[in-house]
């Protein structure tokens, strides 16, 4: 995983673009100032994991998931990204469903919504193997 | 721009969700991350950048020269209370001048008995200012 402390950060390029969006056109960011909001939101991702990680932990669960992410904006007091983060994990959702879909259309032309119904059901049980999967991958490697 | 057209994962979210993981697995207690908690974790941290740039640009004095600078931020991570936690990472500037004048004043101001354990922090202190000049 991080093997070098490179490892942790976030690509200067987009985080750069990303700036430039939330700044009026035409003000520089000097080199210093890059590179700190950088470090800070390579941060910001290790204090959001660890909130997050802490309400799955009261869950007594073991993968974080979507409620345990926006519950740690809240207690972080980042309430405000709690609507707009909701609407993306919306639009998030309904295109992953929609390659998935499109996938399977490619093997199997069947389309009923009973099936539907049962693909859904069956892309969740998808995501949670592959995180296992990806556990078990990290043990063989650690020991 | 060339990513946003190569791949529609890339629509929704400019930050990539591989690096974002490796970070949130650096953490030794998670074992395992949805991918929904992997997307908003990645947009969230979006969302922070901006949200810090935004705020830092409008509280600070770079704003004069049209400029978002280091102190903008340090000072940002100093006075709101929600950025706090940033503290340790921006931390304000000193001149070098001005620092050994405060170590100067300290040593005068300080007691006899204390010398060890000053002498540790001011260590610490002096790496936070190395840290960022680099």
């Amino acid at each position: 995983m991080a093997e070098r402390p490179e490892d942790l950060n976030l690509p200067n390029a987009v985080i750069t673009r990303i700036i430039k969006e939330a700044l009026p056109d035409g003000v520089n960011i000097s080199k210093e100032a890059r590179s700190a909001i950088s470090r800070a939101a390579s941060v910001f991702v290790l204090y959001a994991t660890s909130c997050a990680n802490n309400f799955a932990m009261k869950g007594k669960r073991k993968t974080l998931n979507a409620g345990d992410v926006l519950s740690a904006m809240e207690e972080m007091e980042f309430q405000r990204f709690v609507a707009p983060l909701k609407e993306s994990l919306e639009v998030y959702r309904r295109e992953q469903k929609g390659k998935k879909e499109a996938r399977k259309d490619k093997d199997k032309k069947a389309d009923s919504e009973e099936q539907d119904k049962s693909r859904e059901e069956e892309n969740d049980d998808d995501d949670e193997r592959m995180d296992e999967e990806e556990q078990n991958d990290e043990e063989e490697v650690d020991n | 721009m060339a990513a946003r057209l190569s791949g529609g994962e890339n629509r929704l979210v400019s930050l990539p969700l591989s690096r974002i993981r490796v970070i949130m697995k650096s953490s030794p207690e998670v074992s395992s991350i949805n991918q929904d908690a992997l997307f908003l974790t990645a947009k969230a941290t979006e969302l922070f950048v901006q949200y810090l740039a935004a705020y830092s640009y409008k509280h600070g004095k770079g704003k004069e020269k049209n400029a978002l600078t280091y102190s903008d931020l340090s000072h940002t991570a100093e006075e709101c209370e929600t950025f706090q936690f940033l503290a340790d990472i921006l931390p304000k500037k000193i001149l070098a001048s001005k620092y050994l004048k405060m170590l100067e004043k300290e040593k005068q101001d300080g007691d006899v008995g204390e010398g060890d354990e000053e002498d540790e922090e001011e260590e610490d202190e002096d790496e936070a200012v190395a840290d960022v000049g680099s």
